[in-house]
């Protein structure tokens, strides 16, 4: 009984940081086709950010949650800025061409920020545990959680909220939604996708360097957390289907959940049960579990 | 003699959605026959469910006395029925001649998959078929042209060729002429039944436009609402009341009057 | 080409030709690479069959004792072929994305089994017994020297293959798969049976690949399944262009050279170095390099 609530805590706390991770991914996909491998630089930009901000606050006497709310401004303003500069600089140049094509080109600009984050921060790992431990624990029967993991869940909650009611009812999220469905037809309406790229990939971005942003001070912000999390991003937005918000959040249910469970009861598969459920669910459903199969068109 | 295709009470409903019913036509060898009718009255239907692409719900189709109902597409090709598309699928960056070997080394294959390792695309027979086949619908000219920067009527025979090169026996057309401008038209369909007729091939068109039927065609059928409503020589069935008032319209005379 | 590099051998010093060895073994996993590349389709998973015919020679050399190289690499070979036969079943029925999705996913699953896994060594992989060749067992220079030649000798039978392979039916299948998939189709030929094959092929080149490599590195690890070793092979292949068989070897030398010279001049910015490269060639040279010698050769041809 007790492992069965420690999976469930556990599996919604890694789900709310995935779900933060690949909603990003995911709409950008959805919007511009491209499945965007420099996420993971997002991310990464947005755990150093973090670590930096908490770095430059930790220092003075400043208010726990207040310095929370800055470490996260902080990592998302530099998602937003990075996010500007990839789509307006480079990406536009490869527009036209094959979805491979321009995969490969985020993957060439991830290999470049990873040495760029390099040149910046250095080699070494830093801390930015101050704000989960100020956030203390609460403790359910046998349970201890911490308090800063249920904020994520709650985070992840209201990213998911806010993008639901966003799409549904603002004009943006009607006009993405529109772009989704149908680029050509939307363009023809006189919708300027070339404007919604943008506003998307830099929503993208910035969603991805605040996963990054409330991961931090969980884990040790080194080199190379950005080769980690794109694949797991991927698994999830795979599972969940390319371009479905809803998918990244059942998607990371599903992963965080059975990545949970085989921590707990069997800690060998940990690593390949993820990979393992996302090629099972390709193959019952090869578009994933919430998007439908194009037709063909002759 | 008996029929090269035989379809009987053939029927093909997608739930409660009926697309084709009660279709009993028998087609004897080298016969060209022209089907008509307005879109989603199930001529497309109808011809996929002769290709394999579509398994009926209801009724037979055979092709030379063998059952071919249900087979899978791949396996009728092999038996000798091939079709040719309304909007020309060619594979656009290999040369008018590298399309049609293609489509000559798959014919002659043997062996299967790893048969296909085995034998070299631009093999002496699959190349000579090929370039007979280019001869026979006289776009030899664009030989080593790339597919992709050919003239829509130079495009469609090289399909209409590609479906030709195995030697069908039975030929269905999805409208030749689909895209193709009023002058061009009938120079397209002359070639194409020329080549046609020159291979003993049985033919089936579907057209819209009737004045190509009336020339071209042998033999009408007339699809409506998924079912047959017509079925006779052109200048029967195009002046048929019934036809004229659910397809063709009231004010077009019978081919064989028109063009005296 | 080969006769170059094997006329070339006696003279080279030997850090030169071990990191031909090196570069040829991989050339072997970008050629697999190249021939997917050919119908379209990006695997990023080459590193599940590389790591498979690496660990399957150091397992049996260290298991069984049996130690001859070439024995050892048709062994890799065949395993890598064996999987590729059964993910090909799974992989045959996807394009585009998400072919490079779960070829990624399946090479994923790999790592996570061998990293967890302590009785394989975990992260920190082992080593390969030295191999002999029908008996005779070299060490030091001479072993290298040994396996350059056997790399030299794999390469050429690989070469030869392929080439009669594109000029196949089944080669050339790729092309018309990759613009047209539904016209192969209504031809008559089960495209998904067509790559299943192609999955095959180029898993056997992947598994040889990583049964050279093995033994040239002389150990094996996890990372050989990781999604970056799989990425570098596709950066070869935009780096030299999937047009011809002598790009694979080329482009896998240059890349070789470029690695070793980074390491030594600029360590810390390796990646960025690749990325740039990476950027450049898809953006001006998008055939890759080998275009740019055809196109040489081509305008040499026509001048004469």
């Amino acid at each position: 009984m007790l492992t069965a609530l420690a999976i469930t805590t556990d599996g919604l706390v890694y789900a709310a940081y995935l779900f933060i991770v690949a909603i990003g991914l995911t709409l950008i996909f959805g919007v511009m086709k491209i499945l965007n491998v420099a996420h993971g630089s997002f991310y990464a930009f947005g755990a150093y950010g973090a670590a930096t901000a908490v770095g430059i606050y930790v220092d003075g006497d400043v208010n726990a949650a207040l310095g929370f709310l800055f470490m996260i401004s902080f990592a998302m303003a530099i998602g937003v800025v990075m996010g500007v500069i990839l789509e307006r600089g480079l990406l536009r140049l490869v527009y036209g061409r094959d979805e491979v094509v321009v995969v490969l080109v985020t993957y060439a600009v991830f290999l470049i920020l990873e040495d760029v984050i390099r040149l910046i921060w250095g080699a070494q790992s830093y801390p930015a545990f101050q704000p989960m431990v100020s956030a203390g624990n609460v403790e359910i029967g046998e349970l201890v959680l911490s308090n800063y993991d249920l904020v994520l869940v709650a985070i992840a909650a209201i990213v998911a909220a806010l993008a639901w009611w966003a799409l549904k009812f603002t004009r943006y999220g009607k006009l993405l939604t529109t772009v989704i469905y149908d680029r050509e037809t939307a363009a023809a309406f006189g919708i300027n996708v070339t404007l919604v790229y943008t506003v998307t990939f830099v929503i993208g971005a910035a969603l991805g360097a605040l996963g990054g942003a409330v991961m931090a001070p969980k884990i040790s912000v080194t080199l190379g957390i950005g080769v980690e999390v794109i694949v797991l991003a991927f698994a999830v937005v795979a599972i969940g289907g390319m371009g479905s918000i809803e998918g990244a959040l059942v998607g990371a249910l599903i992963v965080g959940l059975c990545r949970a469970a085989a921590v707990h009861l069997a800690p060998q598969i940990e690593l390949f049960v993820i990979y393992g459920v996302m090629a099972l669910v390709l193959v019952v459903r090869p578009y994933g579990l919430f998007v439908r199969a194009q037709p063909r068109k002759i | 003699m008996s029929a090269i295709l035989a379809v009987e009470n053939l029927e093909k409903s997608f739930g409660s959605v009926v697309a084709a019913r009660d279709i009993n036509v028998s087609i004897p060898a080298e016969q060209t026959i022209g089907v008509i009718g307005a879109n989603g009255a199930g001529k497309t239907t109808f011809i996929n469910m002769i290709t394999g692409h579509l398994t009926p719900t209801k009724g037979t189709i055979r092709f030379e006395d063998r059952d071919i109902t249900g087979m899978a597409s791949r396996d009728i090709t092999r038996l000798g029925i091939s079709r040719s598309f309304q909007v020309a699928q060619v594979f656009p960056t290999m040369t008018v001649l590298d399309n049609m070997c293609i489509a000559a080394a798959i014919a002659r294959r043997r062996g299967g998959l790893f048969g296909a390792i085995a034998t070299p695309l631009r093999s002496p027979d699959a190349m000579a078929e090929a370039e007979a086949t280019l001869e026979l619908f006289q776009i030899g000219l664009y030989r080593y042209t790339p597919a992709n920067t050919l003239p829509q009527g130079i495009r469609k025979l090289l399909d209409i060729g590609m479906a030709v090169v195995g030697w069908p026996r039975l030929l269905l057309l999805d409208e030749p002429t689909s895209g193709i401008s009023i002058e061009e038209k009938f120079n397209l369909m002359s070639v194409v039944m020329t080549a046609l007729k020159s291979r003993k091939i049985t033919v089936l068109f579907v057209e819209h436009d009737m004045e190509i039927v009336g020339r071209f065609a042998e033999r009408v059928l007339a699809f409506y609402d998924g079912t047959v409503i017509a079925d006779g020589p052109p200048a029967e069935t195009l002046g048929q009341p019934r036809v004229q008032e659910l397809i063709t319209g009231v004010k077009l005379k019978p081919a064989g009057a028109a063009h005296a | 080409m080969f006769l170059i590099a094997a006329a070339a051998a006696p003279a080279l010093p030997d850090w030169i030709v071990s990191l031909a060895t090196i570069a040829f073994a991989n050339a072997l996993v970008v050629l697999g690479l190249i021939v997917m590349w050919r119908a379209g389709l990006v695997s990023f998973g080459q590193a599940l069959y590389y790591c498979i015919g690496a660990y399957t020679v150091a397992l049996v050399a260290r298991r069984t004792g049996f130690t001859d190289a070439i024995g050892l690499i048709i062994l890799g070979g065949m395993a890598a072929g064996l999987v590729a036969a059964v993910v090909g079943f799974l992989l045959a029925r996807y394009r585009e994305i998400f072919f490079a999705m779960l070829s990624l996913a399946l090479s994923m699953i790999l790592y996570g089994v061998l990293v967890k896994s302590e009785s394989l060594g975990s992260t920190d992989g082992f080593s390969v017994s030295p191999p002999t060749f029908l008996g005779y067992a070299p060490h030091g220079d001479a072993l290298g020297r040994a396996l350059y030649w056997l790399t030299l000798g794999f390469g050429a039978i690989a070469a030869v293959f392929v080439g009669g392979y594109f000029r196949s039916l089944a080669g050339s299948l790729a092309t018309a798969i990759r613009d047209n998939e539904i016209r192969v189709e209504f031809l008559g030929v089960s495209v998904t049976g067509i790559v299943h094959l192609k999955v095959i092929v180029s898993g056997v080149l992947g598994g040889l690949g990583g049964a050279l490599a093995a033994l040239a590195i002389g150990h094996v690890d996890p990372n050989m399944a990781y999604w970056t070793t799989s990425g570098s092979f596709v950066f070869v292949t935009i780096l030299a262009g999937a047009g011809s068989i002598a790009a694979a070897f080329v482009g896998s030398l240059c890349f070789e050279a470029l690695r070793s010279l980074a390491a030594d001049v600029m360590p810390d910015l390796w990646q960025m170095t690749l990325g740039t490269a990476l950027l450049l060639t898809i953006l001006f040279l998008p055939e890759g390099l080998g275009s740019v010698v055809a196109r040489l050769r081509r305008r040499g041809g026509a001048a004469t």
